[in-house]
C-alpha cells in the first residue's frame, strides 16, 4: 500500500536525521580552521574505549569526552598528530586506533585477508582447470559438438 | 579400499580448523572485555595531585617510590566500586600492600562523606576530578587496579571489582614474599 511505503519513508528519514544529531556530540571550536581539521581528523580515528565500536567524535560517553579535552590540549600546546597518537597507544595499546599501524603484533590482522583471498584464488583456479580439462576429454560436452 | 577423493577431505579439514578457531574464541570469551595495558612492565605515570583527606595536601608519585602499592581507580558514581569496597577492606587488613586511591571524575565531598560512612581502605587517595589522570594511566573504566613494585613499575592490572579469587589467584601470588610469620599466623 501507499500509505506504508510513506511510513517507511518517513521512518528513514527521521532515522537519517536522527544520526546526524548523534553526530554533533563535540561543538569544541579550534582557534584555526587547521587545528580544528587536524582536531576532527584525529577524534574520529580515536576508539572510544568504553563503548569500542564508536570513535571518540561519536561517543557521548564522559571518558569520550575527557579524552577529548586532552586531545585539544595537546594540539594547543603545539603537539604534532604522530606525538598525540603515540601518547593514546602508550596509554591503551593499539586497541585505541580505528586504523590499526602494520606492526609484528598487528601483522596477522593486516594478512590473513590477503592470505585466504590466495588460498581462495588457488582453489578456484585448480577447479576452473580441472573442469576444463574435463570437458575437453567429454565426447557428451554439448560445447565440443558442433550444431 | 578406494582412498577418498581431496573435495571430500578438504572441508573436512577446513571444518575442523574452524572448530579449532571457534573453540579457542569461546574459551576466552570472559575475557573479551579485557583489554591489556600497555603500561605493564614501564613505569607508572608521575603525578601531583591534591588529597581527598587532606585538603590542601598533594599526593605524589614521588612519596610512593620504594613501596609496593595497589593504584585503585574508584568513584562513589560507579557501582562496581562499591561491590568491590568490602574486599578492599579486608585486603587493607591483611597489612600485606597499601592501598592508594584515584577518585576519578568524583564530587570529592561526596567521597568523603562516602568513606566515612562506608570505611576507608586506602592510605592515601588522590583526586582526579577532571579525569586527565586516569587517561595518563589508560583507565577506561572504574573500577582498575594497577600493582606497582618499589622502583615504580606498573607490575599487573586488574580490570573490573576485585574478588576474593582475584585477589588469591591474580594478585597475592604477585606480591613479594617479606610478609612476616607474626602476619601470616594472624590470618
Amino acid at each position: 500500500m501507499r500509505a506504508g511505503y510513506l511510513l517507511i519513508a518517513a521512518l528513514m528519514a527521521s532515522l537519517l536525521l536522527a544520526a546526524s544529531a548523534a553526530y554533533a556530540i563535540a561543538p569544541t571550536q579550534m582557534p584555526t580552521p587547521q587545528l580544528e581539521a587536524r582536531y576532527l581528523r584525529l577524534i574520529r580515528g580515536f576508539r572510544c574505549m568504553q563503548c569500542q565500536d564508536e570513535s571518540l567524535a561519536d561517543s557521548p560517553v564522559d571518558l569520550a569526552a575527557d579524552m577529548r579535552r586532552d586531545i585539544r590540549d595537546m594540539l594547543l600546546a603545539g603537539k604534532t598528530d604522530q606525538q598525540i597518537r603515540d601518547f593514546m597507544v602508550s596509554r591503551y595499546g593499539y586497541f585505541i586506533l580505528f586504523k590499526p599501524p602494520f606492526v609484528w603484533k598487528t601483522a596477522w590482522l593486516w594478512l590473513t585477508p590477503g592470505a585466504v583471498l590466495l588460498v581462495g584464488v588457488i582453489v578456484a583456479l585448480t577447479i576452473i582447470r580441472k573442469r576444463a580439462a574435463l570437458a575437453a576429454t567429454d565426447p557428451q560436452d554439448d560445447d565440443l559438438v558442433d550444431t | 579400499m578406494r582412498r577418498l577423493p581431496i573435495r571430500f577431505i578438504l572441508p573436512l579439514v577446513l571444518f575442523g580448523l574452524l572448530v579449532v578457531v571457534l573453540a579457542i574464541g569461546i574459551k576466552n570469551s570472559p575475557e573479551k572485555d579485557i583489554i591489556p595495558s600497555p603500561l605493564i612492565g614501564k613505569p607508572a605515570p608521575t603525578f601531583s595531585l591534591p588529597s581527598l583527606t587532606d585538603p590542601g595536601q598533594k599526593v605524589t608519585s614521588a612519596q610512593l617510590r620504594g613501596h609496593w602499592y595497589l593504584f585503585n581507580v574508584w568513584g562513589t558514581w560507579c557501582i562496581s566500586c562499591r561491590m568491590e569496597q568490602a574486599m578492599l577492606l579486608r585486603i587493607k587488613q591483611t597489612g600485606l600492600i597499601p592501598l592508594v586511591g584515584l577518585d576519578w571524575r568524583d564530587d570529592p565531598s561526596v567521597a568523603r562523606s562516602y568513606l566515612k560512612h562506608e570505611g576507608d581502605p586506602y592510605q592515601t587517595i588522590a583526586v582526579d576530578q577532571d579525569g586527565m589522570e586516569a587517561i595518563m594511566w589508560g583507565v577506561y573504566g572504574a573500577p582498575e587496579t594497577f600493582l606497582v613494585n618499589p622502583a615504580g613499575i606498573v607490575v599487573y592490572k586488574y580490570i573490573g571489582p576485585i574478588t576474593e579469587r582475584a585477589w588469591e589467584r591474580d594478585i597475592l601470588p604477585r606480591l613479594p614474599l617479606t610478609s612476616e610469620p607474626a602476619a601470616t599466623s594472624s590470618s
